[in-house]
Formats: structure tokens, sequence, C-alpha cells
């Protein structure tokens, strides 16, 4: 049994805007309940507008105004004990970044400095991180860590602009995975890439978990790369988690009506015959309809659906869902 | 409206807005003006600031308040002059280079850019020295507005050079629509916030500019404006003599003007800023 | 059968640099092919094949280097303003940027129907347009008066092509309709232009790297790598029997929503794309599984395979050991 690296507890980050005076909540994260273990992919679906960003950034512990914590509390396991997160300082906050947790952002570009050498970007992390070595040291550190990788010799004398979009992400990628972090988040890595490059990038990341033995959290709206890549998949809807399941469990027995959705909804290659499509749109987070948030668009809602949020109902060992249809849930009312 | 109501939440807009509008009052009270300002000896000379008259009197022998509020008249209408023109020429100019490109482009920031790298003040010393018979508030204004563009039409063109490449411009195409419609449509709502907030910089600008000239002597000393209260309060060695009231008053309504023009055009422009107008859009 | 569109050899050169160094980049190399009416055609390719630049040049917001374009045997002269002389349209891959976010959406369509001329008073112009907009789905009053962060990225895309229908067109070129589209709802759209080929007889030219709804929605599909088109054909053929390694490629990278059908084999990618398109020969043969010494420095004729086009040094030989 792998042991827990990160939990949260009825995690709630919403934004509060006040643009001239008129005030906006977003609840982009309401009341989500994760653990996560070590030595395991877990992907987070969802649609644009879901949440999932902030999710991440709140797991990331980058939890900025307009972004505020209202709720919940996020834990890491670090080195066998629980650290409450959202109460340390900035000083050891930033020390776990990189060395603990590492992030990967959707566009590489916009992390690799352009007017630097791949090699000078790769430095000024090590240096940031680790005290004390010279920069012989540092360059045969990444040097090494490259190789490691599959990726080719060279690449570190490279400004970013000459390399290829999935030469960069993948690098990108490496640097995040340079300094062995146990926990590494992805917002969409691969959702700007062409097809084989994508692949390219997948392939690294599952070499790079299997190295570290890690864990990846990853995001993406594309199921296709969650089938290949994650062992467990969460599904987000409007701010909340509404089913979570390891991968196989989740294609062969979709059961909360949004998870369906999304499936059935996806081209299956070969396959010509008439597919439709997840009717109506999502809810925007600042003007969430009450109960459930999916009443609006589920072919199955009844008058609970609209009055309250069903908590999570355990169908399997490891298959959770939040729908009425299953149950009022263990944690009463609120999931 | 409620495009008031939403700036007046901002601090700068209110106080800045109170400031002008007292200072517009006074411009519009020297429609009243008991005296004639371009006449000397009107009252007794050198008073200190009395009930009957207010800020006192000039060694010139006019009522300082009176003069005052045509002063601030009088520099409003210049630098109003000054800066609309500079706009419309700005925006044309702009606007052409931005979308046309090519050589019409090269040609019209050369001459942008001479308009930049040659010393204005040398030029407009001259200038005015040519001009000085003929000279009243439109002729500085124009005078002022022929030197305020260049820096302005740089920064609409480069935008609609960026405005260009985006996706809608081509939507705009698609549907048929002509040019000179297009960039005014798709690109004027850009343009806005940088127009507005550059008028009041202009404006600024060109009230800075008419003073120094005018302590120079190198504008009409006849017609009253901030500028020229200053020399004349100089001249008459005002702050040597004591009479504080006559060199006070330009002074400290130059300073109020200018603070209340910088914090409106800081606060307009924030308000018009085109990504916290997207923010707003819809909400 | 008149042809709807024709591209005859078209080549679009670029040249980057200075006035010391510059280097010219052959974005789209002698391309040809062909569209009918009432049928979905798709460019399919990774960036940087030239799908992109092809699509600009036929609509005439670029000059070909060289070649001819064709609209119903009409020849297109350089940059025509072929939405207005031919009537086709564009929809492009952003809906946010589609629109002028200052904006309110329904202004290009009042300004499609003034400029085109298609309706004679404001009554009629909103009829015309809810027209359009019924046969995307979309409500008029959902839609009138709103900007474009008001709707979600589906929504608007579909508001796009509905703009694109105003005036009626042939040819629908859509640029990547669906890539900025979550998973999800690409379904939708695409079966969008299913509806326009079967109800309305618009013939669409679909450009994408998502060969999954490239398979779900088009009638015949070329190929692109780096500015040729390296196989083309009926979509059934194409897809599920391709010929060419680049095809094969592509088709295998798709990650199926399925966890059985996990890739098994490792991929390698390019490292410069640059170098691949200065590459004498195929430009494939960096990558390529099946490279022969002949790839690297001759450029593969056209053949054609069980009705498919396939540029591929592979299948001239066999052609040439059949001849025998």
């Amino acid at each position: 049994m792998e042991q827990i690296i990160l939990r949260t507890e009825k995690l709630k980050t919403f934004y509060l805007l006040d643009m001239q005076g008129s005030q906006k909540v977003v609840k982009a994260v309401n009341e989500v309940d994760l653990t996560i273990y070590e030595n395991e992919i877990y992907g987070i679906a969802g649609e644009s507008g879901c949440g999932k960003t902030t999710l991440l950034k709140a797991l990331f512990n980058a939890i900025d105004p307009p972004l505020r914590l209202v709720g919940g509390k996020i834990f890491y396991v670090i080195n066998g004990t629980e650290v409450d997160v959202t109460s340390i300082n900035p000083e050891e906050k930033r020390k776990l970044r990189m060395e603990y947790i590492s992030y990967i952002p959707q566009g590489s570009m916009s992390v690799l400095n352009p007017v630097l050498k791949l090699k000078e970007t790769y430095r000024d992390f090590i240096g940031s991180h680790v005290r004390g070595q010279s920069r012989e040291a540092t360059f045969e550190l990444a040097q090494k860590h490259i190789l490691e990788l599959g990726l080719p010799k060279n690449i570190l004398e490279a400004y970013p602009h000459q390399l290829s979009g999935g030469m960069r992400q993948r690098v990108t990628i490496a640097l995040a995975a340079l300094l062995k972090p146990r926990i590494m988040i992805g917002d969409e890595p691969t959702t700007a890439l062409d097809v084989v490059v994508q692949r390219g990038v997948i392939q690294l990341l599952k070499e790079i978990q299997k190295k570290l033995k890690n864990t990846i959290i990853m995001v993406t709206h594309d199921m296709g790369v969650h089938a290949n890549v994650a062992n467990r998949i969460a599904i987000m809807y409007a701010g909340k988690i509404v089913e979570e399941a390891p991968t196989q469990q989740i294609f062969d027995h979709p059961e909360h009506p949004y998870t369906q959705f999304l499936i059935n909804s996806l081209p299956k290659f070969g396959d010509k015959n008439v597919r439709g499509s997840v009717p109506g749109s999502p809810p925007s987070l600042a003007d969430l309809p009450d109960g459930c948030p999916f009443h609006p668009r589920c072919p199955h809602t009844r008058e609970i659906c609209k009055q309250s949020m069903p908590g999570f109902t355990r169908t399997d060992t490891h298959h959770k869902v939040a729908c009425w249809l299953f149950g009022e849930g263990e944690n009463g009312k609120a999931a | 409206m409620k495009i008031l109501r939403d700036l007046f939440r901002d601090f700068r807009f209110l106080l800045s807005f109170c400031v002008l509008l007292l200072l517009l009052m006074m411009a519009l009270l020297s429609f009243f003006t008991p005296y004639d300002p371009t006449l000397i000896g009107v009252v007794p000379r050198d008073l200190k600031p009395s009930s009957t008259y207010l800020l006192g009197t000039d060694t010139n022998g006019q009522d300082i308040f009176w003069q005052a509020c045509n002063a601030v008249r009088n520099s409003l209408i210049i630098s109003l002059i000054a800066g609309l023109v500079s706009r419309v020429i700005a925006i044309l100019v702009g606007m052409v280079a931005g979308y046309k490109g090519g050589w019409v482009d090269r040609v019209l920031m050369f001459f942008g850019d001479a308009l930049l790298v040659i010393p204005i003040f040398l030029i407009m010393v001259m200038m005015a020295m040519l001009v000085r018979e003929f000279m009243n508030l439109v002729v500085l204004g124009l005078m002022l507005s022929f030197f305020g563009w260049a820096w302005d039409a740089r920064v609409i063109r480069s935008l609609i050079l960026s405005l260009r490449e985006r996706e809608f411009t081509n939507t705009a195409v698609l549907s048929g629509t002509g040019t000179i419609r297009l960039v005014w449509n798709e690109y004027m709502p850009y343009a806005t916030p940088l127009v507005f907030s550059t008028l009041i910089n202009n404006m600024s600008w060109a009230i800075g500019l008419e003073i120094t000239l005018a302590i120079l002597g190198l504008v009409n000393m006849n017609i009253p404006t901030l500028g020229t209260m200053l020399n004349w309060a100089i001249n008459y060695q005002a702050i040597l003599l004591g009479h504080w009231w006559w060199i006070l008053t330009p002074v400290v309504l130059s300073v109020l003007l200018f603070i209340a023009l910088y914090w409106l055009s800081v606060s307009i422009s924030e308000y018009l800023d085109p990504r916290t107008r997207i923010q707003r859009v819809g909400a | 059968m008149e042809k709807l569109l024709e591209v005859d050899q078209l080549t679009k050169e670029y040249s980057m640099g200075s006035l010391i160094a510059k280097t010219r980049i052959t974005a789209v190399d002698h391309i040809s092919f062909f569209m009918k009416p009432a049928e979905i055609f798709t460019l399919a390719g990774e960036s940087g094949c030239g799908k992109t630049t092809t699509a600009k040049v036929v609509l005439g917001f670029e000059e070909a280097t060289s070649g001819a374009i064709t609209h119903n045997g009409k020849l297109q002269s350089k940059k025509e303003k072929v939405w207005i002389t031919e009537g086709v349209q564009a929809i492009f891959q952003d809906p946010f940027s589609t629109f002028n976010p200052l904006r309110t959406v329904d202004r290009y369509f009042i300004e499609t129907v003034e400029n085109y001329k298609l309706a004679g008073n404001k009554k009629e112009a909103i009829e015309v347009i809810d027209l359009k907009l019924k046969a995307v789905g979309i409500s008029y009053r959902e839609f009138s008066g709103k900007y474009p962060n008001e709707f979600s990225g589906g929504q608007l895309q579909r508001i796009s092509i509905a703009r694109a229908l105003l005036t009626d067109p042939k040819l629908l070129i859509a640029d990547e309709p669906v890539s900025m589209v979550d998973a999800s709802l690409r379904m939708s759209i695409v079966n969008l232009f299913k509806k326009l080929r079967d109800d309305f007889g618009v013939s669409v030219l679909y450009i994408t790297h998502d060969l999954a709804t490239a398979y779900y929605v088009s009638d015949r599909i070329a190929i692109m790598f780096r500015g040729n088109i390296v196989e083309m054909g009926s979509v059934e053929q194409v897809l599920m029997n391709p010929r060419h390694p680049y095809t094969r490629l592509l088709r295998d990278s798709i990650p199926q929503a399925d966890p059985q059908k996990r890739w098994t084999d490792t991929v390698t990618l390019s490292e410069l794309e640059h170098d691949e398109y200065l590459r004498q020969g195929c430009k494939f043969a960096g990558r390529c599984p099946l490279v022969m010494e002949m790839c690297k420095t001759q450029i593969p004729a056209d053949i054609t395979v069980d009705d498919v086009l396939v540029r591929c040094h592979k299948y001239n030989e066999t052609e040439a050991a059949q001849r025998r």
C-alpha cells in the first residue's frame, strides 16, 4: 500500500474580485478532498472553466491574491510527517518548490528565458536551491540529468528559439524534474502540441516517473492522454470533484452522468457513427446554480439535485462518485 | 451616468475633478470680468488681498483675481487647442502609417522622427519671434500642436501594427469592411485610452511650454495667461518687493492645474485600459 | 463535374534573414489537390507542414510564389479578394481572437449583411442573421448585444461559423477550428460541418492536426509534411490503411481513449525543424523507420497506389518491380 504524499481537506479557494466597486466571487475550487499517493500518475480531467488550473495553483501552494484560501487545508507529507502548507512562511514555501514539488507549465516559452542559453537557465535553478556548487559542477549535474532522460547531449548550448516546440517542452519538463521532486504538477502540458510531439512528451513524463518513482499530477481535458498515462483519474466539474477511480474503471464503468458524457463525446478513431456532445455549457464559477452544479445539463435530474450537493459514495474499493443517483454519500450533504 | 459613478470611486479622479471644476468656474467667471484685462491702471496698484480685491492688485494696476480668471481661461484654451489638434494629427498619421505600411509609413515616420529629434525649444523661440505680431491664443495653440503629435503618432502606429495581426482583422476583412471603416471601428476602441491620456498629458505639456515662452517674453504680453502673469510678476520684482499675492497666484494655480490634469489622465486611462475593460465587459 | 477548387503546383516561399544572409524556406512545395462541391476535404499535418499557409493563399490573404489556383474554373489572380468574388469564407482557430473583445459580436453580422447587401432593412437583416444562427444552434436572443467573453469557446466558434455562412458560401475554409475547443465540445462543431455539407451543399476545406475528427468528418484527406503532400485519397483508405510511413506515425500517435490501447513503442522527435525543411531528397528521411539511401538525396515522385496518391520511394520500388 503506497503512502499518501499530498492531501487536501475541504479545500476552498475563491477569487475575490473587486473591480471599480462591484464585487465578484469566483468559486474556482469549491470543497475539494483529494488524497494522492506516492509513485502514481494522477490525472484530473475537466473542461475549460471547471477550476482545474486554480486547483493546481492551490496544490502548488501558490495562493496569491485575488485568489484566497477561504476554507480547508492542504497537507504535504514530507519525510513521513504531515505538514499543513497553508500556514508556512514564504521562505519555507520557496524551499519546497522545485525540491519537493515542481510545476510544468503549459507553454514552455513562458518559462525559458529567450536570451539565455539553456545551460544558464538550468544553472539558475540549481543555484537557487543547491548552495555552494561551482559552475562546472552545476553544469555537469544538468548535463547528466539531460542524458539520463534520453535527450540529445548538446541541447544545453542552444537558445530556446532554436529548438522545436516539442523539444522545448521536453527540456522544460526535464528542468522541472531536475531536483528530483516528490511531486510534479502539470497544467495541460501537452495541449498546444502536435500529436507526435505530444506522444514524445508523454513518453518523457512516464520515463521520469519510472525513474524517480515520484507522483505526477496532470490536468488535461483530453481523455485520450489520461488513458495513456494516468493510474487514477478524477473528474472535475464546476469547482468540485465528481468522480474518482482507477483509469480502467473510469473508461469501463463511468458512473457520474458527466463522466459518461465526456467519454461518449470523444471521437473513437475508426468509428464514423454520429456522436453527440455534452449539451449546454458549464456554469460560470461566479454564478453557480444551487445544489449539484451539473443539474441543469443532467438527463437524470431529480428534485433533490436542485437543492443540495451529494457527498461521495464508494461504489467500489477505489471508485467513488458524488451523485444523488448513488445516494447521499459519506460526508453528508457536502462533498 | 454609470461611468461617472464608477470613476468617482477613484479618489484621484474625484479630487482632480473638483479642482478642475473650480478652475473651470474661474474660467467661466472671466466672462463677467468688470475690468478689461488688457488695460493697465484700472485699479490702485500693489494692494494686499482684501475684501474689495480678493487676491490683491498688481503693479500694472489690475485686479489679480479677475486677471487670474482670465489667465486660467486663456491657458486652458491654448492647451485645449494644442492638445486636440495634435491628437487629430497623431491619430491620422499613426493609423495611416500603421495600416498601410510600406513607403507611406516610412515617409510619415520620417517627418515624425524629425520633429522628435530637432530641439523644439529653439525652433519655438524662433517661430515665436517671427509671429509675435499675430500672436494670439489660437496661433499659439496651433504652434504648440505642431510639435506635439510626433510621439503619439508613433505610439498609435505601433498599436495599429500589432492589431493588424490579430485574427479579428481577418474577420472584419471577410465581412467585407473597407479599410477606413475597419481601422475606425476595430482599432479606435483600443486607441481611445491612449489618445485620452496623451491628450491630457499633452495639455499639461502645452501649458508648461506656454509658461516657459511667456517668462522669456516671447508671447503677446497683453493677453493674460498663467505664463504672462508670472512674467509680469517676475519683471516687476514681486518676490523682492514682498508682493507674494501676485507671484503666488499663478504659481499655485499652475501647480493645481498640473496635478489635477495628471491625476485625471491616470485615473481615466486606467479605467479605459482595454485589459481592465475586457474584465469589466459583460460582468 | 465542375471542380469547386483546384490547386495546381502551388508553391509559397518565405525568405528570412537580413540583407546579408537570407534563407529561403519553402513553406508549401508544389502541392496539387482539388475539391468537389458538397464534400469535406481535410488537409492534415503537424505544425509547420504548410497547411495554414495553403489556406491563406487559397483565401487570397497571401500571394503564391508560383502555381495556379482555380475557383469554379476561374483562375485566381494575385491576392484576389475571393471572399467577395467567389464567396469563399473562413473560420479560424481561436474563437476568442476571431472577434474583437471590445465590440459586441453582432456588429460583425450586421456589417456583413450591409456590405454584401443581404437585406433591405433592419428587420430583414435580423431575419437573415437569425436563420444562420438557427443553423448552428444559437438563438438570436442569447446572441444579441453580447461581447465575445460572455460566450464559451464552443459557442463562439459556432457563432463564427454562422457569420461565415451569411453570404451562402460554397466553400468554407476552416483553419484548425477545434484545436482550441475542449475535446468534449469538438463533436458539436464538427457535426455542424457534416450538416453544412449534407443540408446546404457547402464544401469544407478542413485544416487540422487532429486525425480523430478528420476521420470522423471528412470524405477525402491529404497528409502534409514540411510543405509536401505525402499521401492523399479517401479518408477510409488513407487513415485505415496508411501507406506512407509518416501517415502511419501520425495515426499511431493519436491517444486513444482506451487504457488497453496504450502506446507500446517509443517515438523519435525531430530536433530542429529548420533542418528538416532544408533537406535534399525526402524531408522525412531523418526520422523514417523505412529509410533507404536514395531517400536522402532524391525527392520521391507521386505515384498512385489503389486510388491513393503516395509520395514515397518504397512504393516507387514496388511499382518499378511490378512493371518489370
